[in-house]
């Protein structure tokens, strides 16, 4: 398993490896799921109160699908750590913290000067997510 | 910035100022070897860079292809500075550079943040510069301006965290009037702002349309959405994009694959149920945004009780009148066409000297606006009929007053194989032949419309031109297929083949033997268009391969 790079949580992170969708509706114990690019986040939603970890896998960083399972999750109320996994770039964690994760574990480790840098870029932001950040809009009209 | 359109606040010009300090240190990765090509790649393309046949290519985004006199002297000092003193203005309202440093693209991106202008999302898998109608604000027939909206969706679509890798690039499009001059159907997502019986204004969504190897025209998924619903609308269509849109081929990968595979009516099911959902989730900026928007695209101070009259003794001028002016909505007023495509020349190109002088001409005649078309052509929007004699003898003396809008020398064309890597086949030399052997026919054909392009990918719109021509590789050589009918207005039809392609030659020949055939068979005021839709195909094939 791949070591958590940035993890965004002050509590304990859960220990146990993700089990895939398939088999988390059967093991009513798993507090850990990894979604994969075609899994359906939505079939997940009858769980969160159990979920403690999801982690999200970009097996490629050009598939984009794991952002709306991010957003689709936080958007249900999901509250446990939300990890992003797999080729995950320097230049994406922004965009992936606006979507929800708050805790990345990159195949390739990140330079952290780098990574800090891009988790500050932005200091504005045109859309409201799940992240809290006020968006552009709402400051104009306060 | 012009008085009459967006201008960036604060919060904007600090989006575009992180934006371009964020791809300096990107390309500072790259230069000193900490950054692979090909993580650079989606970086620098989502920067509109791409790297060509011969250097790099930047491509700076227009939105709704509206430019000050300021914003457009900045794009020729960019040519004199940094490329070989050219342009070259794109089929998306966009402006591209072809001989490009990636060392100095961090310099260009910050000139351009100086007139409240980037070139972000100018390419890449994400949400492109949305598009609209040209004679926007200044068009007899429209509804409204459709650029407040276009700009909310710019704003919306800015850096989106969930929609920037999605199956593949993302085109948006908003008219406002029914005669589409924005090629709307085919577009991913086309929208038109329309007047519902209550009279209240709302979006019409056509989604799923594109040109590419599989053209399609988009079907309407939903008639009217309520404007304080209408980014959240956009958002479920995009997330229903994002999630089921084909990942194993790029071929298949556009939204009118997975509309068509999944057919409208449960693609619109799917969307309307994410809407249900992301309407609890409170995203859409309240309207008072809109309304702050569209109070900058406020009409100019319109001179009232001016003549209509025109002294027309000059015949130059006045065929540049008929062909080249729009009717305005305000008397004494015209919409001015600037012609790109002089005889034998690049389609859409224009010189630093050409750029400024028609930045000179808009502060002075066009209340400091011009637009960008899709044609490749450049727009004066509201010049008044008085001024029409002088602003024409500058544009003479500049090489610029070609009096061929939407006729058969007014020719849309891809960059090709000349600097495409995609391009199978030249575009630029058939284009610039075309051009030349029709020019004396060009006022007795009238409107014809004739797009070119260099591969299966369309840039150059073959599939809606009157006439299209495909550039193909046939084992090894540029073949050329020849294809008739199409349209990208609201009458939106897609060309047919005629039959076996040509060579560089003989489509030329081919071109020049379907304007006779139409010439013989045209009824009383009918266009090109108009006759093939009557009399169909045959005649014609029959004219080129006899």
């Amino acid at each position: 398993m791949v070591d958590v790079q940035f993890r965004f949580r002050s509590d304990e992170p859960v220990a146990d490896p993700g089990v895939t969708v398939d088999s988390f509706g059967e093991q009513t114990n798993a507090a850990a799921v990894r979604l994969e690019p075609g899994d359906e986040a939505r079939d997940l939603l009858p769980h969160l109160h159990r979920l403690r970890l999801v982690e999200v896998n970009f097996p490629v960083f050009g598939d984009g699908r794991g952002y709306s399972a991010a957003r689709i999750l936080r958007e249900a109320g999901y509250n446990g750590e939300l990890r992003a996994v797999g080729d995950v770039l320097v230049d994406q964690i922004a965009y992936m913290r606006r979507c929800g994760f708050d805790s990345f574990a990159p195949e390739h480790p990140l330079d952290p000067a780098d990574a800090e840098a891009a988790f500050k870029r932005y200091a504005e932001v045109y859309q409201p997510t799940t992240d809290g950040r006020s968006p552009i809009w709402a400051k104009r009209h306060g | 910035m012009g008085d009459l359109m967006y201008k960036y606040d604060q919060y904007d010009q600090a989006m575009v100022d992180a934006r371009v300090a964020e791809f300096r240190d990107q390309v500072r990765r790259r230069l000193d070897g900490h950054l692979p090509e090909e993580a650079f790649r989606p970086l620098r393309l989502m920067n509109g860079l791409y790297l060509q046949l011969h250097a790099y290519m930047l491509r700076v985004a227009i939105p709704y292809g509206t430019l000050s006199g300021a914003q457009m002297r900045m794009l020729g000092h960019i040519a004199d500075k940094y490329d070989r003193g050219y342009g070259h203005f794109t089929t998306r309202q966009n402006i591209q550079y072809n001989w490009i440093k990636l060392e100095e693209a961090p310099d260009i991106l910050a000139d351009l943040a100086s007139v409240e202008m980037h070139a972000i999302q100018t390419s890449g898998n994400c949400i492109r510069n949305t598009t609209s109608d040209q004679y926007a604000g200044a068009a007899a027939d429209e509804l409204v301006d459709p650029r407040p909206y276009a700009e909310l969706i710019r704003q919306w679509s800015t850096f989106h965290p969930e929609f920037s890798y999605l199956p593949r690039k993302f085109k948006m499009a908003v008219i406002a009037s029914d005669t589409d001059r924005a090629a709307m159907r085919l577009h991913d997502i086309g929208i038109q702002i329309v007047r519902n019986a209550a009279g209240e204004l709302g979006a019409a969504f056509y989604v799923g349309g594109g040109m590419g190897r599989t053209p399609m025209i988009a079907p309407c998924i939903n008639s009217f959405v309520p404007l304080d619903q209408f980014i959240t609308y956009a958002e479920a269509c995009l997330r229903v994009y994002n999630r089921h849109g084909r990942r194993d081929n790029k071929y298949k990968a556009r939204i009118k694959i997975l509309v068509h595979e999944l057919g409208k009516d449960e693609y619109t099911r799917q969307v309307e149920a994410e809407f249900a959902h992301l309407l609890s989730q409170n995203i859409e900026p309240p309207l008072a945004e809109l309304e702050r928007i569209k109070a900058q695209f406020v009409d100019p101070p319109f001179e009232t009780g001016l003549s209509d009259d025109l002294d027309r003794s000059d015949p130059d001028f006045a065929l540049w009148v008929d062909n080249n002016t729009v009717p305005h909505k305000a008397p004494g007023y015209a919409v001015a066409v600037i012609s790109l495509k002089p005889v034998g020349a690049i389609p859409g190109d224009a010189s630093a000297d050409q750029i400024r002088v028609m930045a000179d001409l808009a502060e002075r005649y066009s209340f400091d606006e011009l637009r960008v078309t899709h044609a490749q052509n450049i727009v004066l929007p509201h010049v008044r009929k008085a001024d029409l004699y002088a602003l024409w003898q500058v544009l003479d003396a500049n090489g610029l007053a070609t009096a061929n809008l939407d006729q058969i020398g007014d020719i849309i064309a891809c960059p090709g194989l000349d600097y495409c890597t995609l391009a199978n086949a030249r575009s630029i030399p058939v284009a610039q032949q075309i051009s030349q052997r029709m020019a004396a026919k060009e006022q007795e054909i009238g409107e014809l419309k004739l797009k070119i392009s260099g591969c299966i990918n369309a840039c150059g719109h073959h599939h809606a031109g009157h006439i299209g021509i495909l550039g193909v590789d046939r084992k090894g050589v540029e073949n050329y297929q020849l294809l008739l009918g199409g349209s990208e207005g609201a009458d939106c039809s897609l060309g047919q083949i005629t039959g076996p392609g040509f060579d560089e030659n003989g489509i030329v020949d081919a071109v020049e033997r379907v304007t006779e055939r139409y010439l013989g068979e045209r009824q009383q005021g009918e266009r090109f268009l108009d006759t093939y839709r009557r009399i169909g195909m045959a005649p014609f094939k029959e004219a080129i391969y006899g």
